[in-house]
């Protein structure tokens, strides 16, 4: 996957949580993903066509999550419930589209879907296209997330 | 129109309209509906006298561009005032609701001070 991927997908998912959230998240170093389990305990899957094809998934710790949303609608949040997992998928589609808007002025235009959402310890993530994905891993002052995208470019 | 207009705040995420709502509410716009899509929100402006309209666009049933061509086709309620706020940025997309007849656009993600911009352009706008 080309890097400029990897950039828009970075900088989109620090431009939603710093401005929706308060939150800073610092990127690690990205690297391929085997299997399809989940690295959270909740995830946003998002599908992508136009000039790329493929998926996204953003993939949030309990802890994490939980002060993103915490911080979104100010008020405490302490269990993962239906209100988190709402959260999750608009998250999931504000990145995708943050991510976008980048990709489109380097001239890649991708359209996205509406999101789904899956929750639970050990959940798995399928890529539309199968096979591994990469991986970019973040860390907040509450937990990991990580964004998990699967693409193939026309 | 003031601080006391009747806003519709449409959106498929149920957290999207609370966030919106707490915003509006920093703002002093107290006065709040919600509905969940765009056919939702049509039947709102039908049933009651809705002074601004705040939309997504990507929702299931019908979309926020849908709904603002809806209600400008509409001459009881084609002056409303329509902000999307919505993650398609996309160029294409912003043509497509300019030409609609949208009346301005926020792109999330967004802050309260954007959005109370925009709401006050647009007030300012209508004179």
């Amino acid at each position: 996957m080309d890097v400029k991927f990897i950039n828009a997908f970075v900088e989109g998912t620090v431009n939603v949580l710093k401005t929706m959230a308060f939150v800073d998240p610092k990127p690690g170093t990205s690297f391929v993903k085997k299997g399809s389990v989940a690295s959270g305990d909740v995830s946003g899957i998002i599908g992508l066509t136009g000039a790329a094809r493929g998926s996204l998934a953003v993939s949030f710790s309990e802890a994490c999550i939980l002060r993103i949303v915490s911080n979104m609608l100010g008020e405490e949040m302490t269990v993962i419930n239906h209100e988190i997992c709402d959260a999750v998928g608009e998250i999931t589609n504000m990145i995708s589209g943050s991510s976008r808007k980048i990709l489109e002025k380097g001239g890649t235009s991708v359209i996205a879907a509406i999101p789904t959402v899956v929750a639970g310890k050990n959940h798995s993530i399928l890529h539309v296209l199968g096979g591994p994905s990469i991986l970019i891993p973040f860390t907040t002052d509450a937990g990991p997330f990580v964004v998990d995208v699967c693409l193939t470019e026309k | 129109m003031g601080k006391d207009m009747k806003i519709l705040v449409v959106d498929d995420f149920a957290t999207m309209r609370k966030v919106v709502r707490n915003l509006l509410k920093q703002g002093g716009y107290l006065n709040i509906v919600e509905a969940e899509d765009g056919v939702a929100a049509l039947a709102v402006i039908k049933s009651q006298k809705i002074d601004f309209i705040i939309s997504d666009w990507n929702m299931p049933n019908m979309t926020g561009l849908e709904l603002l061509k809806a209600v400008r086709a509409d001459a009881k309620v084609s002056a409303t005032p329509f902000l999307m706020v919505t993650a398609e940025a996309l160029q294409d997309n912003v043509i497509a609701a300019v030409k609609a007849g949208v009346s301005n656009y926020i792109v999330k993600p967004f802050t309260a001070e954007t959005l109370d911009e925009k709401i006050a352009k647009i007030i300012e706008k209508m004179g």
